[in-house]
């Protein structure tokens, strides 16, 4: 708090200058690129190009139309009903796509609504003749509103359970039928919340990578991030992926733009607190409409889940267990997720001590840039999707020496800056609260540096932190963006193995991976869940 | 850092603000306007200091602590000037209204704090916790956690530790504010008894009349960022203080029936 300068904004300076030299590396490779063959560049934007940039779009607009009209619903039902036996578990349940694989996702509804899927036969028959699968637009969308209809839902509910009770109270005694508590107290609120909430599905759809590669089944549903991929892994265009980068990060920019216009919670993690008593009493026909809702929504929710299980289930998993590949990839896995949400749990404390001790230091006058930086920095990253941000190492690596032995040093770093923003969502808030109470006294008793990070600041942080490190974990192992573009036979992760194993056709070996994934990903999801429920009481 | 200018102070230490001006800047409360203060405080006596919500008590002591950095003028303590002081080298202890714990450690580590911010304690502190702990009536708790104790308890605690660290100088902000009746005046007594013993300069900032007659000596009283009266807490109570301190205690001197002022949050 004093003049001396805190060593807490030294950390934080160093964890910016990391990420600075992470994201600024890709930009420095794009841009040499770009110059080196600006004709190469320019002659990119063929009509190829502009149907890539009109599809991105307009499967972003049809996924985030799917997704947040039916959660509105799906949403108020909940909210209607705010004690019912496994009403909890649904929550939870719609918690689990956040942090679930894309890659398993999009395995479980091939399973699922695939050609050779659980639904084929009945498939066929309502549509009259052979079922062709899902492939293409149909299967980025139903992939699409299984990772975002449960959270917008979510995000919704959370909206609605802001409404104070007092006004469910006056409700009820003015005895307000169903129609008009929506149009009077419900639809205000969830109208609110919707600009922030569709630009933020709209957001992750435009930059979802694994969902369109696996399920998009060509060229003419192929996105911008797709393309990114395919220039750089297929057809050598380095010149194209800097024009199908540069357009990427611009659409991403200008949506993210509009969101912090918009106050929108970029990162989409909720917080749903205990329900509320209610006072309101639902009629019969309702109940029975909002339990059909809750029923199909959960439905979609969990159909692909358990059709991972059961293809999972069918494949040879003891011969699976025994392959070099498959251990070797599971190690590799383990150990590059590992290291990866360490940095990212380092990175994100360093930056939450240095936004509070800066916050503190000058808190009369305005905010410095350093502030700044510390305090929306961390929200820039998701401005640069990881598939961006390895394209332009990918870039840069590639005069300088063999790109795929870097494999591993990129894995780790960009899957740490993305999984940043989910880290300080669950540092943060637990830090300044711990600061609150804090600072005073240490700055009284001179408990400064080490002595103050092991004697007040680990215990006190210690769960977020466990929190922050087993959801950035889980993030890490199931990311495809980046070892899709470094990965070689020499580094395999899981999500990579599994990739080659869909693309030589060994469909059971990929469904036995997929369950694998998603099992420990589902551990780790309800590990950080536990770990950022419990708080030590206070004195 | 505590060898430096506390312990060269055996007692109490004379405490004195020159001209010293504060401001929270356009984002505080107080607006543009900045507090003066301009004010000595007795040696080795126990002075209350009084003045409506937002005059700028609690500024005041943290100013002295070092929590707050002075705009302009000098903060004396000992005829030191410590206005570059960090918090940790100024020869002060301080007790809050709340929060003078850490929850996740015992009474014992807590109090050890006061000795070693480390807590790496040796033969003789240890002693000398046990002593503390035995003194503020807390024997057999050192390993209770904060939540284990009342709130009484808790501030003993921070006594405790102010008896370890041993500075000439004890600012205390409203810590029993949110205590009963019966128990505040314990507490007023130990606070009393351990000022006895040790002869520091006590700077208590309360909103309770009562408070201020039972230990305070000497009064400062402040009104909207300054300094409005000061004396001898006897004058005050008797009707000699000034028409404002009159005003603000209200009709029934020097018997506050409201309770709820007493529970301000620092």
């Amino acid at each position: 708090m004093q003049r001396a300068t805190d060593p807490r904004a030294s950390a934080g300076i160093v964890a910016l200058a990391a990420i600075a030299l992470l994201i600024g590396g890709a930009f420095a490779g794009l841009l040499f690129e770009g110059a080196h063959d600006l004709s190469g560049a320019w002659a990119a934007f063929d009509p190829y190009l502009l149907r890539v940039i009109r599809f991105t779009l307009w499967q972003a607009a049809l996924s985030t139309l799917l997704s947040v009209g039916p959660a509105l619903f799906v949403a108020r039902a909940l909210s209607r009903h705010p004690r019912f036996f496994g009403r909890a578990f649904i929550l939870q349940l719609f918690a689990v796509p956040l942090a679930l694989p894309a890659i398993v996702a999009a395995l479980g509804i091939l399973a699922l609504y695939g050609r050779a899927g659980y639904f084929a036969g009945v498939l066929a028959v309502i549509g009259g003749g052979s079922w062709p699968g899902i492939y293409g637009l149909s299967g980025i969308l139903v992939a699409h509103v299984f990772f975002n209809l449960p959270l917008a839902t979510r995000l919704f509910l959370e909206a609605l359970q802001t409404i104070p009770s007092d006004q469910w109270r006056l409700a009820s005694q003015l005895g307000m039928a169903a129609r008009p508590a929506f149009r009077l107290i419900e639809w205000p609120t969830l109208r609110a919340a919707l600009p922030g909430v569709a630009g933020l599905v709209f957001m992750l759809c435009i930059t979802s990578f694994t969902i369109v590669l696996i399920l998009g089944g060509g060229p003419a549903a192929t996105t911008l991030e797709v393309g990114i991929y395919q220039a750089l892994r297929f057809d050598f265009d380095p010149a194209r992926a800097v024009t199908l980068t540069l357009l990427q990060i611009a659409l991403t920019f200008i949506v993210v733009l509009a969101l912090t216009r918009l106050g929108a919670n970029v990162v989409g993690d909720t917080n749903l607190p205990v329900a509320q008593r209610r006072y309101l009493s639902v009629n019969g026909a309702e109940t029975w409409l909002n339990a059909l809702l809750i029923v199909l929504a959960l439905l979609f929710v969990v159909g692909p889940m358990a059709a991972t299980v059961m293809a999972g289930l069918g494949a040879d998993l003891g011969r699976l267990a025994g392959e070099a590949t498959v251990r070797q990839a599971t190690l590799t896995s383990a150990a590059l997720a590992f290291l990866s949400a360490l940095l990212s749990v380092m990175l994100s404390l360093a930056l939450t001590m240095a936004r509070r001790a800066l916050a503190l230091n000058c808190r009369a006058g305005a905010k410095t840039l350093l502030e700044h930086a510390t305090d929306t920095g961390a929200g820039f990253v998701l401005v640069v999707p990881p598939i961006v941000v390895g394209a332009g190492w990918f870039l840069l690596l590639r005069h300088v020496g063999d790109v795929f032995a870097i494999a591993p040093v990129m894995v780790v770093t960009v899957n740490a800056v993305m999984a940043m923003p989910f880290a300080l969502r669950a540092v943060r808030p637990a830090y300044d609260a711990a600061s609150e109470r804090h600072e005073r006294l240490c700055a009284q008793l001179g408990i400064a540096g080490w002595n103050r990070l092991m004697l007040v600041d680990w215990p006190s942080l210690r769960r977020p932190l466990a929190t922050a490190f087993a959801f950035a974990m889980a993030l890490s192992l199931g990311d495809l963006g980046v070892i899709a573009l470094f990965g070689s036979d020499s580094v395999q992760t899981l999500p990579y193995l599994l990739l080659a194993r869909m693309g030589s056709y060994r469909t059971e070996d990929a469904a036995g991976l997929a369950l694998l994934l998603g099992l420990v990903c589902l551990a780790l999801i309800v590990a950080a869940h536990w770990l950022g429920r419990e708080r030590v009481g206070d004195a | 850092m505590r060898d430096g200018a506390a312990s060269r102070l055996e007692k109490g230490a004379p405490v004195r603000l020159d001209k010293v001006s504060f401001s929270y800047g356009s984002h505080g409360s107080y607006g543009e306007v900045p507090l003066v203060f301009d004010v000595e405080f007795a040696t080795a006596k126990i002075t209350a200091i009084m003045g409506p919500s937002g005059s700028g008590k609690s500024t005041l002591l943290n100013l002295v602590a070092g929590f707050e950095t002075p705009q302009s003028g000098r903060v004396l303590i000992g005829d030191v000037d410590v206005s570059a002081e960090p918090a940790s080298a100024r020869p002060v202890s301080m007790v809050f209204q709340e929060n003078n714990l850490f929850a996740h450690l015992s009474v014992e580590q807590n109090v050890g704090l006061g000795r070693s911010p480390s807590l790496r304690l040796t033969q003789g502190d240890h002693a000398a916790i046990a002593e503390a702990l035995a003194r503020t009536g807390l024997a057999g708790k050192e390993k209770r956690l904060p939540r284990e104790l009342s709130g009484g308890e808790r501030q003993r605690v921070a006594l405790a530790r102010v008896l370890v660290r041993d500075r000439p100088v004890l600012l205390l902000d409203e810590p029993f504010a949110s205590l009963g009746p019966a128990l505040r005046d314990d507490m007023l007594d130990l606070v009393a008894a351990v000022h006895a013993e040790r002869g520091m300069t006590v700077l208590f900032v309360t909103h309770q009349p009562e408070d201020a007659r039972r230990i305070g000596e000497h009064i400062v009283f402040l009104d909207n960022g300054l300094v409005a009266a000061t004396g001898k807490a006897d004058d005050f109570f008797t009707g000699a203080g000034p028409e404002a301190f009159r005003r603000y205690i209200g009709a029934g001197a020097g018997y506050s029936t409201s309770r709820d002022v007493a529970r301000k949050r620092t």
